[in-house]
C-alpha cells in the first residue's frame, strides 16, 4: 500500500483514530508520519485560544457595524477585571465576569470545550432543593429557552450514541435528559439531582 | 498543627497496586473545582477575601458531614502559609497538593508562599484532599489505586454535596460551575488515570498512543501533572473539556472506551516483548534490579527509570522475590523531599544521591 499523503513511498505507519466517535484510518510512509507528528495537536493552551478565538471589539468589523449601538463591555463592574488583563492571564476576576463578558467569551469557551456551549450535568443540590420558587430555579438553571437548548443538545448526543450502537452511553444520556426534563416540565420540587444520589 | 512529614505510617493508598487493571493503571483521580458566590476569584481577591474564604471553607471541611462523606477516620488541616518549603514539597510528592499550591502563586505570578491557603487531608488513607485558595477557592480531589473512576465519581459527588450544605457555590445557567479559568467551567470535573507504560515506551509506540489520545481531546501529562516529564514511564491521561458533557458521560468515555484501549495496547506490547524480545527484556529488567541493588549513587530520574523496568520485570514474571507494591512505594520514597525528610539534617545533592542509593539497596535486598 502506498502512503496516502505523498503517494510515492510504501505506507509503513498504520493508525486508527477515533475522533468524535468516527473511526478514521491513516496509512502513511515514515517521512509523512514524522511531519504529521510534529504538527501541533488540537489541544491549544488557554493563551493561544484567547488570541485566536476571543471576540474583541473592532476585530470583526462587519459584525460590529450591526451591533455598534451596544459596544462590548471592557471592564467588569464587580471586580474591575478588564478584557486586556484577561487576555494576558487567561484567568477571570469573579463570577460576574462570565455574565459581563458572556458574548466575548462564547466562541473561546466553545473552542476550548470542543463545541460544548452549555452546561450539562450536576447542579448545586442544596441550592436547588431549597429554592422552590420558579425564579430561584431559573436563576440556577436558566430560563425555559436555555433549558430547552440543553435538552436539544442532549437529544442530539443520544441519537449519535444510538447510531453508533453505544447503548450504555445512550442509557446514561437518557437518564441525564430525564433529570433536565423533570425541571423543565415545571416539576421544580428538587428533582434535578435525583437518580444517582446515595 | 501536625507535621505532614512525620507520623504518617500508612498513607498514599493509591500506590498500593490494587484494583482493576493495576498491572497498567497505577491510580485514578477525580478533581472538582468550585468557587463561592459573592467572592472574587483568586486573581482579584484581597488578603481579607482570602482569609474569609479560607475560614468559611475550613469550617465546612472540618464538619462531621464532610468527614462522613469523605470516609476518612480523621481529617488533618494544614495551613500552608505556616509550614516550610520541605513539608509543602512532601505534600506535592504525595499528590496531595499541586506545585502551584505549594508556591502559593497564580500562573500570573501573583501571590507568594505567605498567601493564606490550606489543604485538608483525609487520614489515614490520603484518598481525599481539598485545597483551599488555589487557582480556584476549592479544589476537591479523590484518588485510588487501579482503574476506579465510577467509584471516585460517587465519592466526590457526596463530598461536594456535604460541602455545599454550608457554602453557596458560584453557578451560571449556561456555563455551570464557575472557575477562574474558562477551561474548567461546566462540571468543573477532571478525571485522570495514571498509567505505567514501559512496554509501549520500549517498543517505540508511545508517541502514537499519545497522539491518538490527544486526538480524542485528552491531555497526556507526566507523573506530576501539567508541564512535568513522564519519569518512570508514568503518564497521566485526563479529560480536557468540562463543558457540555455530564460527569457520567465523561466517566463512561474514559473508563469504558478510551483507557481500556490503552491498557490493551500496553498489555499487547508486553506480550510482544516476552515473545519476540525475551532475552533482551530479561536482560534489561535484571540489569535494572542489579543496578538498584548495588549502586552507591542514585539520582531521582535514574531511580525512577530503573524502578519502572523492575516493575515491568516483576509483572512479566522475569524477576522473583520483589513485590510490586514495594516498587510502587519506592517510586515515592526516592523523591527529593521524602528523602530529605528521612534524614535528620539538610543534605547536599551528593549526600542525597548516596542516601537514595542506600535506601533502595536496603529495600530491594541489595549489598
Amino acid at each position: 500500500m502506498l502512503c496516502e499523503n505523498c503517494g510515492q513511498h510504501e505506507a509503513t505507519i498504520h493508525e486508527v483514530l477515533i475522533k468524535g466517535g468516527t473511526k478514521m484510518e491513516k496509512h502513511l510512509c515514515e517521512v509523512c508520519a514524522q511531519v504529521a507528528a510534529s504538527e501541533p495537536s488540537s489541544n491549544l493552551p488557554i493563551n493561544e485560544l484567547i488570541s485566536k478565538y476571543m471576540v474583541s471589539p473592532g476585530v470583526h468589523a462587519g459584525e460590529a457595524s450591526e451591533a455598534r449601538e451596544a459596544p462590548a463591555p471592557t471592564v467588569c463592574p464587580s471586580c474591575a477585571m478588564t478584557v486586556r488583563e484577561f487576555r494576558q492571564s487567561g484567568l477571570l476576576g469573579c463570577p460576574v465576569c462570565y455574565s459581563v463578558f458572556e458574548d466575548q467569551l462564547g466562541p473561546l469557551i466553545e473552542r476550548a470545550h470542543e463545541g460544548g456551549a452549555c452546561h450539562v450535568g450536576k447542579t448545586p443540590r442544596r441550592a436547588l432543593d431549597s429554592g422552590r420558587e420558579r425564579g430561584d430555579v431559573e436563576r440556577l438553571l436558566g430560563d425555559t429557552r436555555e433549558r430547552a437548548e440543553r435538552l436539544g443538545a442532549l437529544r442530539k448526543q443520544l441519537t449519535d450514541a444510538v447510531e453508533r450502537e453505544q447503548y450504555e452511553r445512550a442509557a446514561q444520556l437518557r437518564d441525564e435528559m430525564r433529570r433536565v426534563a423533570s425541571v423543565l416540565g415545571g416539576d421544580v420540587g428538587g428533582n434535578a439531582g435525583d437518580g444517582e444520589q446515595a | 498543627m501536625s507535621r505532614p512529614s512525620t507520623g504518617w505510617s500508612g498513607g498514599a493508598e493509591w500506590l498500593r497496586g490494587e484494583g482493576e487493571a493495576s498491572d497498567v493503571v497505577m491510580s485514578s483521580r477525580a478533581r472538582i473545582a468550585r468557587n463561592l458566590a459573592g467572592y472574587p476569584f483568586m486573581t482579584k481577591a484581597t488578603s481579607e477575601d482570602r482569609v474569609q474564604v479560607l475560614d468559611l471553607c475550613r469550617r465546612r471541611i472540618l464538619s462531621d458531614e464532610f468527614k462522613r462523606a469523605s470516609g476518612a477516620e480523621s481529617v488533618m488541616w494544614v495551613d500552608l502559609h505556616d509550614v516550610d518549603k520541605l513539608e509543602r514539597q512532601v505534600l506535592v510528592e504525595r499528590h496531595l497538593i499541586s506545585r502551584q499550591h505549594a508556591r502559593g502563586k497564580l500562573t500570573t505570578g501573583k501571590g507568594g508562599a505567605d498567601q493564606p491557603r490550606g489543604v485538608a487531608i483525609g487520614l489515614p488513607s490520603e484518598r481525599v484532599a481539598v485545597m483551599v485558595n488555589e487557582e480556584d477557592q476549592l479544589r476537591i480531589q479523590v484518588i485510588r489505586s487501579g482503574l476506579a473512576l465510577s467509584q471516585l465519581l460517587e465519592q466526590i459527588d457526596r463530598i461536594d454535596d456535604a460541602l455545599e450544605q454550608g457554602l453557596d457555590y458560584a453557578f451560571h445557567p449556561r456555563f455551570g460551575y464557575l472557575t477562574a479559568c474558562p477551561t474548567n467551567i461546566g462540571t468543573g470535573i477532571r478525571f485522570s488515570v495514571m498509567l505505567h507504560l514501559p512496554a509501549l515506551k520500549l517498543t517505540g509506540e508511545i508517541e502514537r498512543v499519545k497522539r491518538a489520545a490527544e486526538d480524542m481531546s485528552l491531555a497526556v501529562r507526566g507523573f506530576y501533572g501539567e508541564g512535568s516529564d513522564a519519569v518512570g514511564d508514568l503518564y497521566q491521561v485526563s479529560n480536557q473539556t468540562t463543558l457540555g458533557k455530564s460527569e457520567h458521560v465523561l466517566v463512561h468515555e474514559l473508563e469504558r472506551e478510551i483507557v481500556p484501549r490503552i491498557i490493551d495496547y500496553e498489555r499487547h506490547a508486553r506480550r510482544t516483548l516476552l515473545e519476540k524480545r525475551r532475552a533482551a527484556t530479561d536482560d534489561r529488567t535484571n540489569r535494572a534490579l542489579g543496578v538498584l541493588r548495588t549502586a552507591r549513587l542514585l539520582g531521582v530520574e535514574e531511580s525512577m527509570q530503573l524502578l519502572s523496568h523492575v516493575r515491568l520485570g516483576v509483572l512479566l514474571g522475569l524477576l522473583e522475590g520483589v513485590e510490586q507494591q514495594r516498587v510502587n512505594h519506592l517510586m515515592l520514597l526516592v523523591q527529593q523531599a521524602h528523602l530529605q525528610c528521612s534524614a535528620t539534617r539538610e543534605l547536599s545533592q551528593q549526600e542525597r544521591r548516596i542516601e537514595r542509593a542506600k535506601l533502595v539497596r536496603k529495600s530491594l535486598g541489595g549489598t
